[in-house]
């Protein structure tokens, strides 16, 4: 398979505050991995490294290497081109304040697509793809506000695909999702998998079962597994996997 | 007498307390304002409106006062807005909190707390003599533009702050840039506080009397170009009043600088309704 990140020897610290050490992994094309792990576990911290959203911080010091697809994150690409690239779908839905069509082609526009069949087109694609376009289309330029939670989650990740990015990053997704929105989500997900690389970090033990192909395990700071999620339920190495992943704690 | 461990009387006690407070307060903007109309309102005419100066302000209108003031406002107003936004733009979005930010704040608030007639004598050196701009409509923007700086600045900072995190991290997770940031997903949002700022450097540019009076003049013709001397609706009144030279027309002037505040106030803040309204 497809390695779309590889990642070696990742420490993440806040001041002197370690949130994640010595990480190493490989993340392929097309997979769902889902990260999952207590609080302040390093999982958010691992994630936004990956698009560099951790560079808004600014006290956060991140050594190491993070290659996506050979390249490194932090040296070869801009920081506006990976973002491009990897977009990412925070834990509360954050519509800007104007219309769902604005919102869409936020970030095409920024990338310089003007044309007005052209986003119509995107637009249309885009919420066809986050299973929201039959709720919306007959109201795309009324207020993105208006809408539900879980509209407003599925239109952050429409407008996530507008950019037509090559992985998408989930920051708990559904934290504050009820079940039925989280199930369109994880619906969404599933589907997406076809053309994007997905990581998605959740609380949620029960959701990573059910929609990753692979899960990795963090605790206090450190990757402790990665592994089908068949096995991470099953039969993990870690008898720390095991405990969180049956609810001993966590 | 009045038992303190009776919650619902002293509730009772304290909302009339507060209800009379709000009263007297309103009661004081109303005498203020019946007793400015009584006097001048009977003055204010069409032709007191639109004809020019005449006798040193005993006869005639108040014509070149009213177009001396409106460009003196809109001139200061647009030197002070870029300047004042672009520095808490500076301020919120491109530098931390630090000890030079802090400086900064801390000079623009001295800024405000500055008398407006040492403005004024700071202008009548600087501008008038100095760079021999002379009494002009000029000298007196730039002077009103400084004296109103620090109030754009900080009730745009307040806009700016107030805009949530979330919406910067989203144009940034999106791939734009700082400057893209700030323009599409920042201002739009913070444009009604940053108004409010302006509208009341409008409010304060066209009351203010001292300093203008040092370095705009008092001419009593048309404004013909930024380099002209003018004689601004306050000065004129201040003029009238003082000098004893009509008492009804200095009240004819106060109603209308004061109903033009007024109709400014109202009028800016229909607008920010409205356009708050449409983008929430």
């Amino acid at each position: 398979m497809n390695k779309k990140f590889t990642i070696r020897d990742l420490n993440i610290r806040y001041d002197h505050q370690v949130a994640l050490s010595d990480c190493n992994m490989d993340v392929f094309a097309n997979e769902i991995l889902g990260v999952i792990g207590p609080s302040n576990s390093g999982k958010t911290s691992f994630l936004r490294t990956l698009n560099r959203m951790i560079d808004l911080n600014n006290q956060a010091v991140v050594e190491g290497e993070v290659l996506m697809d050979g390249k490194d994150v932090f040296i070869d690409l801009s920081v506006e081109d990976l973002r491009k690239r990897v977009g990412m779908v925070f834990a509360s839905p954050i519509c800007l304040p104007m219309s769902i069509y604005e919102n869409i082609v936020y970030g095409p526009r920024r990338h310089g697509r003007r044309k007005k069949d052209e986003l119509d087109s995107l637009v249309e694609e885009s919420l066809k793809a986050s299973f929201l376009w039959d709720e919306v289309k007959n109201r795309l330029h009324t207020s993105a506000l208006r809408l539900s939670g879980g509209q407003q989650q599925r239109l952050c990740i429409a407008r996530s695909l507008a950019n037509d990015p090559e992985v998408i990053l989930f920051d708990e997704p559904c934290s504050g999702l009820d079940p039925i929105s989280t199930a369109k989500v994880e619906e969404a997900l599933v589907e997406l998998k076809q053309k994007y690389t997905i990581i998605f970090v959740t609380n949620n033990v029960k959701q990573a079962a059910r929609i990753s192909d692979r899960v990795a395990f963090f605790l206090m700071s450190q990757l402790i597994e990665l592994d089908q999620t068949q096995t991470i339920f099953t039969s993990p190495n870690d008898k720390r996997t095991e405990d969180y992943v049956s609810g001993r704690f966590g | 007498m009045l038992k303190l461990h009776q919650p619902l009387l002293v509730d009772k006690a304290v909302k009339v307390l507060f209800w009379a407070l709000t009263f007297f307060t309103l009661i004081i903007l109303f005498f203020i304002l019946g007793f400015l109309l009584k006097k001048g309102l009977p003055v204010v005419s069409w032709e007191f409106l639109t004809q020019p100066i005449r006798d040193m302000g005993k006869s005639g209108g108040i014509f070149p006062s009213i177009i001396g003031t409106i460009y003196l406002t809109l001139l200061g107003v647009v030197l002070a807005t870029p300047l004042g936004v672009g520095t808490a733009i500076y301020l919120v979005e491109y530098t931390r909190e630090s000890r030079m930010t802090r400086a900064i704040r801390f000079g623009a608030d001295c800024l405000a707390g500055i008398p407006s007639i040492i403005f004024g004598m700071f202008g009548f050196v600087f501008f008038v003599i100095t760079l021999k701009m002379g009494w002009s409509l000029i000298s007196g923007a730039l002077t009103i533009a400084f004296m109103v700086l620090p109030t754009i600045i900080r009730t745009a900072e307040e806009a700016l702050k107030s805009v949530p995190q979330g919406y910067r991290e989203v144009s940034f997770s999106l791939g734009s840039g700082k400057w893209q940031t700030v323009l599409h997903a920042v201002l739009p949002r913070a444009l009604p506080g940053i108004l409010t700022g302006v509208v009341l450097s409008i409010g304060r540019c066209v009351g203010e009397t001292a300093a203008v009076i040092f370095t705009a003049g008092s001419a009593l013709g048309l404004p013909l170009s930024i380099f002209d001397s003018t004689r601004t609706l306050s000065v004129h009144f201040y003029i009238l009043a003082r000098e004893g030279i009509s008492m009804e027309n200095a009240y004819g002037t106060a109603v209308v600088l004061v109903l033009s505040i007024l109709l400014i106030n109202i009028f800016a803040y229909t607008l920010m309704n409205r356009y708050i309204s449409k983008n929430s």
